[in-house]
């Protein structure tokens, strides 16, 4: 447990949790690409019964969950570079086809990780600028730009337990304005146009306590809801 | 004399790859990866490349090795760092290749402009951040897009499934990736594939790259399983 989850009292999300919280609010029937991170865990944790296309940048529509070890085939892997399975009626497709999908407005839901989000929607998650770790920035600038909603899937603070949810991106820009909904191991909350709105909490943590962990000034909806662990 | 694009060995395969060439390498990740080619390239001792892929490799075989050769001086690439990319980032941290960091879909799309005969396009993607600095950009109905330029090669190391005498080519799953555009892009595609049948054995309806794409075909079945 670290300093942060001690000074909070809390029990944090694990990443297939936040990845299952996501899961569970897709709509029906979406088209929907899971990014590096986080958010490809989505295809693990898939409620039963929620018919929604995977697509995956490498060239898959359908991606369906890990195989078990001894089906893993090396020609089939996600954008992280894990092994996935195809469902019935996916499809394979060439790469430039892959992302004609995703800029030509054709996704209707983008999960991205973050190194930061910022008050007005603004997402940074391609660079630190430190030369030790290269930059990458992948397909995350066609995602922002080309999905017609953005969710960024991510741990609420940083390892030092610094905020990732800024005022103001420190690092450079994938895209300005488009995250819309915010899945942390804390809180579900959505950009609105009047800010930040907290829609749900992990149970015993209180709105001072996370905006004490979090730079734009939080509001609190009246209907919030604890935010269970599936 | 009957059109055969088959060759013998990747020696041959590879035969005319010269200092200061651009290369692509398809691939995304492990799946895809025309390892063989690769190491032909390697064998052949040519330096002061360009390599063209969306990664930069992992473990200790195939581009990794390529790259930690030191003979390749710029990667053009849209995800170089990954579990395993060490020999990249070495280079990388002490300023011995050069990177030019490319978004994804922009990558694929500037290689089928140049395969397509396109003198660049405007896309969305970038706009307004640190990859578009300097680039041309436009207000078309409301949203700024950037200018990108064609991306063509020299050569491209191509991995598929399977290929006839004409040079016609069917891949497997997701490890068809960046290969059909790359074929477009290059003035001499190379591919390696796992299985070659006769002329007319493969089904017309189902060929990804039509054989006018393709210059020479290497028949490769080891299933060697590499360190990448």
């Amino acid at each position: 447990m670290s300093v942060a989850d001690l000074e909070l009292g809390v029990t944090k999300l694990t990443r297939p949790q936040i990845a299952r919280r996501a899961a569970e609010l897709i709509p029906d029937g979406s088209f929907v690409n899971l990014g590096i991170g986080i958010p490809t865990l989505a295809a693990n944790v898939m409620p039963a019964g929620k018919d929604v296309v995977l697509h995956s940048e490498n060239g898959i529509l359908g991606v369906g969950p890990t195989p078990p070890e001894a089906e893993r085939d090396r020609d089939l892997i996600n954008a992280s570079k894990d092994y996935v399975t195809l469902l019935p009626g996916g499809s394979y497709c060439v790469h430039s086809d892959a992302f004609a999908m995703i800029r030509g407005g054709h996704l209707d839901l983008a999960l991205l990780g973050a190194f930061e989000v910022a008050g007005n929607g603004d997402l940074a998650n391609w660079t630190t600028g430190d030369r030790r770790f290269p930059p990458g920035v992948g397909g995350a600038m066609d995602l922002a730009v080309g999905a017609k909603a953005i969710w960024v899937l991510t741990d609420h603070t940083t390892k030092k337990g610094e905020p990732k949810i800024v005022n103001a991106c420190k690092y450079p820009l994938t895209a300005k304005g488009v995250v819309k909904r915010i899945f942390t191991d804390l809180a579900l909350i959505d950009l609105t146009e009047d800010g930040l709105l907290v829609r749900e909490m992990v149970p015993g943590l209180t709105i001072d306590a996370l905006q004490a962990v979090t730079e734009p000034k939080l509001a609190l909806a009246e209907d919030w809801q604890e935010l269970a662990a599936a | 004399m009957p059109i055969d694009k088959i060759t013998p060995s990747v020696t041959e395969a590879v035969q005319g790859v010269k200092d200061g060439m651009t290369i692509m390498i398809s691939g995304f990740g492990f799946a895809g990866v025309p390892n063989d080619l690769i190491h032909g390239v390697l064998d052949s001792g040519a330096k002061d490349l360009t390599v063209i892929s969306n990664n930069a490799g992992t473990g200790t075989e195939g581009l990794a090795a390529l790259v930690g050769s030191g003979r390749v001086t710029r990667i053009i690439c849209s995800y170089p760092r990954s579990k395993g990319s060490d020999l990249f980032d070495a280079r990388y941290a002490a300023g011995e290749i050069e990177l030019e960091l490319v978004p994804q879909g922009t990558l694929s799309e500037r290689m089928r402009a140049a395969g397509a005969g396109i003198g660049g396009f405007f896309t969305p993607t970038g706009a307004g951040t640190e990859l578009a600095a300097g680039k041309e950009t436009r207000m078309i109905d409301g949203r700024e897009y950037v200018l990108e330029a064609p991306l063509r090669a020299d050569m491209a190391l191509v991995q598929a499934q399977e290929a006839d005498r004409w040079g016609n080519l069917l891949y497997r799953k997701a490890a068809r990736n960046f290969g059909p555009v790359m074929a477009m892009a290059a003035d001499l595609t190379v591919v390696q594939v796992k299985r070659i049948v006769a002329l007319g054995e493969m089904d017309p309806e189902a060929v990804v790259t039509p054989g006018i794409f393709v210059d020479r075909v290497v028949h490769i079945d080891n299933n060697r399983e590499w360190d990448i």
